[in-house]
């Protein structure tokens, strides 16, 4: 099909259709949500800009690219669900294609809990606009009023003559019309397939295991690598003594790479096997006797007043001096292993002059800039297939596992696919920032909140992937959630202190929000103690009337029964966060069935995401946010022990399992407010929550995690 | 090197490997039956677990000698004839969020229930525990095992 495509300023695009009869339109982000996407990720990895494409066959099959990828949060069941309510589409119609680079897209890349909030407008509009050709079509076939057409199920149909045709009937005629602009919206009680919970089009391959992840990639002649990673890190090869290597069963090269040393064979076992027999010498690395301690006195020496300011109001060090009463603490937050449960992995081969990478990755265009640079080839040969995705939870916003791949497929002259083990995944991540955060406030002589100050330092997930992006250390992303804090007092500090490590970090599920929510939740609580005021309450009074946020924690308060009745032993806690454009608000009960021992019994989680595409969709999310973050804290750490990670595995890294899951109750407040993300908002509120209730439980305020290293899990 | 003879999904296979490889790889390696998930290789995750003459096993951390004992079972032969009622379970209280643990949760489900058909609560949880699920699925998982001894997956 031939396909061009003029990219100026109008929304929609239209292709030629012309010559295969189908309707072909393309659709673009809007340039403000272009660059929203980019103001949140900063200048590295970013921005994502995608773009989806309809096609309307004349057989009437519905087709929709999907530019997301597929990490579990059903992108492939509610993006082609906009598309097909305002076309009126036959939902049995539609087929779905997961897209790859093709430049039609523009720039790809999941992240950001953007895949439906930034597809909302453009996708619907698209499809309305579609609607609108189909309709004008018909009308002009049939020779009356396009007003008097109406689009139901695939049809358009003419009730006063009693003409109907379908879409794929019309779609060739359709394709030969302008694309009109602005063609209105349907009504919110028109809709007819969004906000509801469609069977998603992915379950069923994912139940017979006929999905295909990375790992499952396959290609005649493929080769699997394993590489020896430096254990230190910034360490380099010195030396290697493959001969034993070299003679394994099955082992074909070995070969030196940028991230260590490669060694390939015909199956997974062999690769790993033989990689395991290699005797690498390294290089001592950037800080060799580089510990967790000392990470952790490195963060307590960053001093306030050279700390970047970040947001300030009022005369904050003034309040606090005069203030009544001042309540200090300081919480101190690990590094975390995003750790998906497909560890990560990527497939590469050259094949006539192309380079072609296939794998679960989220930054589809950044892998395929640095594919081009290890092939050495031009941007525009490169070609990036997402497949499904083990999870990703920002692990895979990383393309480091791309370079390993194309390297090697370069080197080797094969189809090659690079695995990480477990271990490795473990010891070569981009980890969660650890953080430490002080926090003060003052207190008037009512109990009244009036300065609050917050200094947080920590490593800069900018700042370490581009330090000169980050001259002046005033790094905006790492204060997200915490310069957002939502709470009207009249005196604000917060402060910003980057200290960066030799240990990777990277974005990790609401990335700084993780951090930055569970100071001021858990601290507000600590607050609201000293002032004797109820949490709920106070919270309240901080919250300007026609609030958002506010919402979720009056519905929550109603829903829970706040402060509720609780079995003797228990405690309960609230928190309440906005990020990612939705507001979610999560109180828990807690106990400690035996000293030592931490048990969440229920979460209720009230969100407002604005309209909800997919209730059911929304709800799983919800419950894997806070499956995740509790995951986080009763349990994830990762240690720093002479310059590397000690840990490697989940026998040392141990993970959520199902009997210590909660029983999670999700509800929404559907609302045609601006629409948020969903796959993120979900794990800010629950881990000061759970520590709020566990206060309440047992009088034992914990502020470093994670909870085991207290309560010995 | 030697000689296997391997049962997988009621097909004889007659293999030329180390006999020492786990089972898993020779199941994705050898006989490209991909749905059997590696996540750790050490026996902590459950993502490779298959039946062997019905119990869930580990497959990472069983040789493919060990295995060849033993009538093994995947995710791609459970259902052949229409979806087992743990996966209509499944897909009816939409479990997988990611899917990769998913086949190894399934496979645990399906010999918990084929001993206990009617578990209580407290014996599911024991028997799913084990099986990490990193999306979070834990609530649903326990509730389709639930529906499934129900006879509600059918
Ligand atoms: S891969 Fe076998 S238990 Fe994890
Ligand atoms: S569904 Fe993703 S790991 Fe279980």
């Amino acid at each position: 099909m031939t396909t061009v495509i003029n990219l100026g300023r109008r929304d929609f695009l239209k292709t030629a259709g012309v010559l295969t009869g189908a309707l072909v339109l393309g659709f673009r982000l809007t340039e403000a949500a272009a660059a929203e996407a980019a103001a949140e990720w900063g200048a590295v990895g970013a921005p994502f800009n995608p773009n989806a494409w309809l096609e309307i066959t004349p057989e009437g099959r519905i087709i929709v690219q999907v530019p997301w990828s597929e990490l579990g949060q059903g992108p492939l069941t509610a993006i082609p669900m906009l598309l097909a309510d305002e076309l009126e589409a036959d939902w049995e119609m539609v087929e779905v294609r997961k897209a790859w680079n093709d430049p039609r897209f523009g720039r790809m890349g999941t992240g950001g809990s953007r895949s439906v909030r930034t597809s909302w407008d453009p996708v619907r509009r698209a499809g309305a606009a579609a609607r609108q050709m189909l309709i004008l079509a018909a009308a002009a076939r049939w020779s009356v009023p396009a007003g008097e057409c109406r689009a139901r199920r695939s049809e358009v149909v003419h009730e006063r003559s009693g003409n109907r045709a379908g879409f794929g009937d019309l779609a060739e005629a359709a394709s030969l019309l302008e694309v009109p602009q602005n063609v209105p919206l349907k009504a919110p009680a028109a809709r007819t397939l969004i906000g509801k919970s469609l069977p998603r089009l992915d379950t069923l391959a994912k139940i017979t295991g006929e999905a295909e992840f990375g790992f499952d990639l396959r290609f005649p002649g493929l080769l699997f690598a394993a590489v020896a990673r430096a254990p230190v890190f910034g360490a380099q090869v010195a030396g290697v003594d493959d001969s034993t290597a070299r003679r394994m069963r099955g082992v074909r090269r070995v070969l030196p790479i940028g991230s260590g040393v490669a060694v390939l064979a015909d199956t997974t076992w062999q690769a790993l096997k033989a990689r395991d027999a290699l005797d690498v010498q390294w290089t001592p690395g950037s800080e060799p006797d580089l510990d967790s301690d000392a990470i952790a006195a490195r963060l307590a020496a960053a001093r306030p007043e050279a700390a970047a300011i970040m947001r300030r109001e009022g005369n904050p060090a003034g309040a606090l001096a005069s203030a009544h009463t001042v309540v200090s603490s300081v919480y101190e937050l690990p590094f975390l292993s995003h750790s998906p449960m497909e560890p990560v992995n990527c497939t590469a081969r050259i094949v006539d002059g192309f380079c072609e990478v296939y794998g679960p990755i989220q930054s589809v265009s950044w892998g395929q800039s640095v594919a081009a640079a290890a092939a050495g080839m031009d941007p525009q040969r490169v070609k990036v297939f997402p497949s499904y995705a083990g999870g990703g939870f920002g692990r895979r916003l990383m393309v480091d596992y791309v370079t390993d791949a194309v390297e090697l497929a370069e080197a080797a002259g094969c189809p090659v696919q690079v695995v990480m083990t477990r271990e490795e995944d473990t010891r070569h991540g981009f980890y969660r920032p650890a953080s430490r955060h002080v926090m003060q406030a003052g207190l008037d002589t009512a109990g009244g909140l009036v300065a609050w100050s917050h200094h947080l330092a920590c490593p800069s997930i900018s700042g370490q992937l581009d330090p000169a992006g980050v001259p002046d250390g005033r790094d905006e992303g790492a204060v997200d959630g915490a310069a957002t804090l939502p709470y009207r007092i009249g005196n604000v500090d917060v402060l910003y202190s980057m200290v960066n490590t030799p240990v990777p970090v990277g974005w990790l599920r609401s990335v700084y929000n993780t951090q930055n929510a569970l100071a001021n939740e858990a601290f507000l609580d600590e607050v609201a103690r000293a002032a004797g005021r109820d949490p709920v309450a106070l919270r309240l009074d901080l919250l300007p009337g026609d609030n958002r946020l506010r919402r979720t924690l009056e519905t929550a308060r109603d829903h829970w029964g706040w402060p509720a009745r609780l079995e003797k032993g228990r405690g309960q806690g609230v928190a309440c966060h906005p990020c990612f454009g939705s507001f979610v608000t999560m109180m828990a009960e807690v106990s400690s069935p035996a000293p030592g021992r931490v048990r969440v019994h229920r979460v209720l989680a009230v969100v407002d995401c604005g309209p909800v595409v997919h209730p059911d969709g929304m709800r799983s999310q919800i419950e894997g946010g806070i499956a995740y973050a509790l995951s986080g804290l009763l349990h994830e750490g990762i240690r720093i022990r002479r310059g590397r990670v000690a840990q490697s595995n989940f026998d040392d890294y141990p993970i959520l399992t199902l009997d210590e899951m909660p029983e999670v109750t999700v509800v929404s407040i559907p609302s045609e407010d601006a629409i948020g993300g969903i796959g993120e908002p979900g794990y800010p509120p629950l881990g000061p929550a759970v520590l709020n209730a566990l206060f309440d439980a047992t009088g034992v305020r914990v502020r470093n995690l994670p909870l085991a290293a207290h309560f010995g899990q | 090197m030697a000689v296997v003879n391997l049962t997988v999904n009621g097909q004889a296979h007659t293999l030329d490997v180390d006999p020492d490889t786990p089972l898993l790889w020779i199941l994705r390696d050898h006989l490209d039956l991909t749905g059997t998930k590696y996540g750790c290789g050490v026996g902590e995750c459950g993502s490779c677990t298959v039946l062997l003459d019905g119990e869930a096993v580990r497959s990472c951390s069983l040789s493919v000698r060990e295995a060849a004992a033993g009538a093994v079972t995947t995710i791609e032969g459970l259902g052949r004839d229409g979806l087992h009622p743990v996966q209509k379970a499944w897909k009816e209280l939409e479990v997988p969020q990611c899917g990769y643990c998913q086949p190894g949760q399934i496979l645990t489900a399906v010999a918990l229930l084929d001993r206990n058909p009617r578990p209580a609560d407290a014996e599911i949880t024991a028997a799913m525990s084990g099986v990490l699920c990193r999306c979070g699925t834990y609530q649903r998982i326990g509730r389709a095992v639930k529906k499934a001894s129900e006879g509600g997956g059918r």
